[in-house]
């Protein structure tokens, strides 16, 4: 046994850590569960974690995936209860298996986006949202390791559905997941940026699931 | 999680600080719990969570059935702008309730300089700062820690103060307070009742009277509170409570290991240092407790890391020992084990040799000053042979570079000893010539220096603070005279310096100045974005105080002090005669070759300290 991928949902107060504080507590986590991870080789070991696709702060996932190696067999079925239970608080770990599928086969995420108004949204303003995404670009400044520059997310984002819910408008979306990767929470800044008058006041979004090339879950 | 909190999340820097919800925290039923506490520390999260005491003390109060221990951090900058501007008050980590709801608020202070931060987290939570505009039981505001020695300063803010060790007196307190809201006593009531309790000071008991010029000359006990106040402390360290079910933050804080306290007190009696004397008498765990103590905390957080904490650990007896055990169970495990700034003799760097053979992480010595003059005035006892013999030690082995710290304005200083500074410093960047192993990765010497400031309840409690100019004026002279590439030197400033002075020896209208100083918006004055020295020279002037007076004039040996009504141990005939040894520059031997009765070894059942 070496390899083995964790599924978790992080929601909660967990929501609020950042990918290099969940790499060092999904360490420590591993230690107090007692799960035999391996450490690299060489003068400053660390252990041999790593997260897929990384969560921004303040997003809530309930599909992440990590990648883990050990030194020895353990009880796949027992891990994901054991290390649930040492856990913080709104960190689940909800399976555990061998033979997961390669990275380069992630494809897409599938998110639901809460984006909330001063008032209740009308019927206009959600047409006027759909519309949007019916442009032939939409685009925003986006940041990436490379710098800052203009980026159309279109291509790379696709509306599975739109409702509104009290003072909320609860979108579904499809994003790649691939490089060029699209986060999520980019498409009400690309509102924010193209149409300023129907940016939210507040957006909490959620990951729901992560679809391979062959347009199956993510495993 | 509150609405509000998590729109302004998204807004501040490192969010993690205020949501909670780490592995270890302490959750209980609302509805069964009879008593609410929250532990507050007038710091951020990173610091507070470093804190061995403010750990400790939740274990304490968590223990006891039917109270709920919860714990406060001050906001960022960021984060109180961001909440004043949405009308957030201050909450608690555990619950999100806001600490207006709790029946005790307890504030850890370390530090003079969180003093005015206090002001700003009751304010943030809507409390009214000054006790006298408190007039219900609860919330009871109270405080603790080292700082509390002097309790003066924030005599005006504070109910009461716990002086000492709080692992019992605060139980006793939470106690006390749980029977008088059952049974509905007012505050007055019950703020008489607490000042029976071992450690208990209830400032508004007590009258400060002052002289025509200004100087304090009696603290009245009022309506039969104690003529003095005795520290509570942990007769029995060895079974005294050590958490090793501890938080484990989720983001990442200053001391993020797990750190094993091993005595309490200290045997060297440095004049010059307030821990050494107030913490005493000296009480030591068992090795056997210490390891076990460091295994369980590891199994329990999953820490990486490990290490000592004590005022002199390397003046544990049984140092030896315990680095076995602890490397037995540590390196299998890729453990890191380090030991924390050691003293500059053999012993030590043997020790440190055998434990950081993997990794050499910065070694630092305090020889305090430059001269064996004035290192036998203040009783620090190392030599320059020590020192040079120690260094030599490390850079044959390894390292490239040692920290250096000093003082500068230790009583009795001249020139001359400051220039033994840069003598010193050239000695050892000559040590390192001769002895390092690897000469091509060159030579780090860092020196640094900061300004003397006297402390209550110490050989020093009398003496004066030299003035800022004059401490400028040494520091120039230190740095023109430190010629040497491959030495580094920095100072700290000579404003936090006078103000850390201001506060330590402040009597009580020193509370007028700091509310002056927080209406202004000092806030997190520990850190440089929060410090203004220009706040405390205008509120001195509007409040009709001299910050000189605090900090820089001399008090005669019959005056009155403000901190006298509280005994931490030590008697004042001790620090008296160490006083007088200090001007003769002669040594006083350490707790383990003679017992100078300081006084401190009543405290203990048989009269005698366990070193």
């Amino acid at each position: 046994m070496d390899k083995l991928r964790l599924s978790y949902t992080q929601t909660g107060r967990a929501i609020w850590i950042s990918h290099l504080d969940m790499m060092r507590m999904l360490q420590r986590a591993m230690n107090r569960a007692d799960i035999p991870i391996r450490y690299s080789e060489g003068f400053n070991p660390h252990a041999q974690i790593s997260i897929l696709l990384p969560l921004s702060v303040g997003t809530e996932s309930l599909c992440q995936l990590a990648d883990i190696r050990v030194r020895r067999d353990v009880d796949i079925a027992e891990l994901p209860r054991k290390l649930t239970a040492v856990m913080p608080e709104g960190i689940v770990v909800t399976g555990c298996w061998e033979d997961g599928a390669k990275a380069a086969e992630l494809q897409t995420l599938e998110a639901q986006c809460r984006w909330e108004y001063e008032t209740e949204p009308t019927e206009e303003q959600l047409c006027a949202i759909k519309a949007l995404f019916e442009r032939i670009e939409l685009i925003v400044q986006r940041k990436t390791k490379r710098g800052e520059g203009p980026f159309d997310i279109l291509p790379y984002t696709r509306l599975l559905d739109i409702r509104s819910e009290g003072k909320s408008v609860i979108l579904r979306v499809l994003v790649s997941a691939a490089e060029p990767v699209v986060k999520p929470e980019l498409i009400s800044k690309a509102v924010a940026e193209n149409a300023p008058d129907l940016a939210p006041a507040f957006v909490r979004c959620t990951r729901l699931k992560l679809l391979g090339k062959d347009g199956k879950v993510f495993k | 999680m509150d609405k509000e909190l998590e729109k302004i999340l998204p807004l501040v820097q490192k969010p993690a600080r205020y949501t909670g919800g780490e592995y270890g925290q302490t959750m209980k039923n609302k509805a069964e719990v009879e008593l609410r506490m929250a532990l507050c520390f007038p710091d951020v999260y990173e610091i507070g969570m470093s804190n061995l005491g403010l750990r400790i003390l939740y274990e304490c109060i968590n223990r006891m059935d039917g109270v709920w221990c919860e714990r406060c951090f001050a906001p960022w900058f960021d984060m109180d702008e961001q909440m004043r501007a949405h009308g957030l008050p201050l909450t608690a980590l555990e619950s999100g309730d806001p600490l207006s709801e709790f029946d005790a608020l307890g504030f850890s202070m370390g530090y003079e300089m969180a003093d005015t931060t206090v002001l700003e987290m009751l304010d943030l939570a809507g409390i009214p700062i000054r006790s006298a505009e408190r007039p219900n039981l609860t919330p009871l505001v109270f405080a603790g820690g080292s700082a509390c020695c002097n309790g003066e300063p924030m005599a005006e803010f504070f109910d009461l103060m716990v002086i000492g060790e709080g692992e019992d007196a605060d139980c006793e307190l939470l106690e006390l307070l749980r029977k008088a809201k059952r049974e509905g006593w007012t505050k007055a009531a019950f703020l008489k009742a607490a000042s029976a309790i071992r450690g208990v000071y209830v400032p508004s008991l007590y009258e400060p009277v002052y002289n025509e010029d200004g100087i304090q000359t009696d603290l009245v006990p009022l309506d039969g509170a104690p003529e003095t106040v005795t520290k509570a402390i942990m007769e029995d360290f060895e079974h005294s409570v050590f958490p090793t079910n501890q938080i484990v933050p989720s983001t990442e804080v200053v001391h993020d290991r797990v750190t094993l306290e091993l005595f309490r007190g200290c045997i060297r009696g440095c004049r010059f240092c307030q821990a050494g004397q107030i913490y005493r008498p000296v009480r030591a765990r068992s090795v056997e407790t210490l390891v076990q103590q460091g295994k369980e905390a590891l199994e329990y957080t999953g820490y990486q890391e490990l290490t000592l904490s004590s005022l002199s650990s390397s003046d544990y007896k049984g140092l030896s020992q315990l680095c076995d055990g602890l490397i037995d169970y540590c390196e299998p495990r890729g453990i890191g084990f380090s030991l924390p700034s050691l003293r500059a003799d053999n012993f030590s760097m043997e020790i440190m040799e055998r434990v950081q053979k993997v990794r050499k992480s910065g070694l630092t010595f305090a020889p305090e000053a430059g001269t064996q003059r004035l290192r036998d005035v203040i009783n620090k006892n190392v030599t320059e042979e020590d020192l040079l013999h120690s260094c030599a030690v490390a850079f044959s082995g390894g390292w490239n570079g040692v920290k250096l710290y000093f003082m500068l304005g230790l009583p009795t200083e001249t020139d001359e000893d400051v220039i033994g500074i840069s003598e010193l410093v050239d000695k050892v960047v000559h040590c390192w010539r001769e002895n390092a192993s690897n000469k091509a990765r060159g030579c780090r010497i860092t020196v640094s220096t900061s300004c003397f400031v006297p402390k209550p309840h110490t050989a020093f409690q009398w003496e004066p603070q030299v003035s800022r100019e004059e401490y400028m004026r040494r520091v120039k002279l230190l740095r023109d005279t430190m010629k040497a590439r491959s030495v580094t030197y920095n100072w700290h400033d000579d404003e936090t310096s006078h103000t850390e002075a201001v506060l330590s020896r402040g009597d009580r209208r020193v509370g007028a100045l700091l509310e002056s100083i927080w209406r202004q918006g000092g806030y997190l004055e520990s850190w440089s974005e929060g410090f203004r020295y220009e706040r405390w020279t205008k509120a001195a002037e509007e409040c009709g105080l001299s910050l000189d007076f605090y900090a820089n004039r001399r008090r005669e040996e019959d005056e009155f002090l403000p901190w006298q009504r509280l005994n931490m141990g030590v008697t004042q005939a001790f620090l008296l005669r160490e006083k007088h040894q200090a001007e003769k520059g002669v040594l006083s031997p350490d707790c383990r070759h003679a017992c100078s009765s300081c006084g401190a070894a009543r405290f203990l059942k048989e009269g005698k300290c366990n070193g």
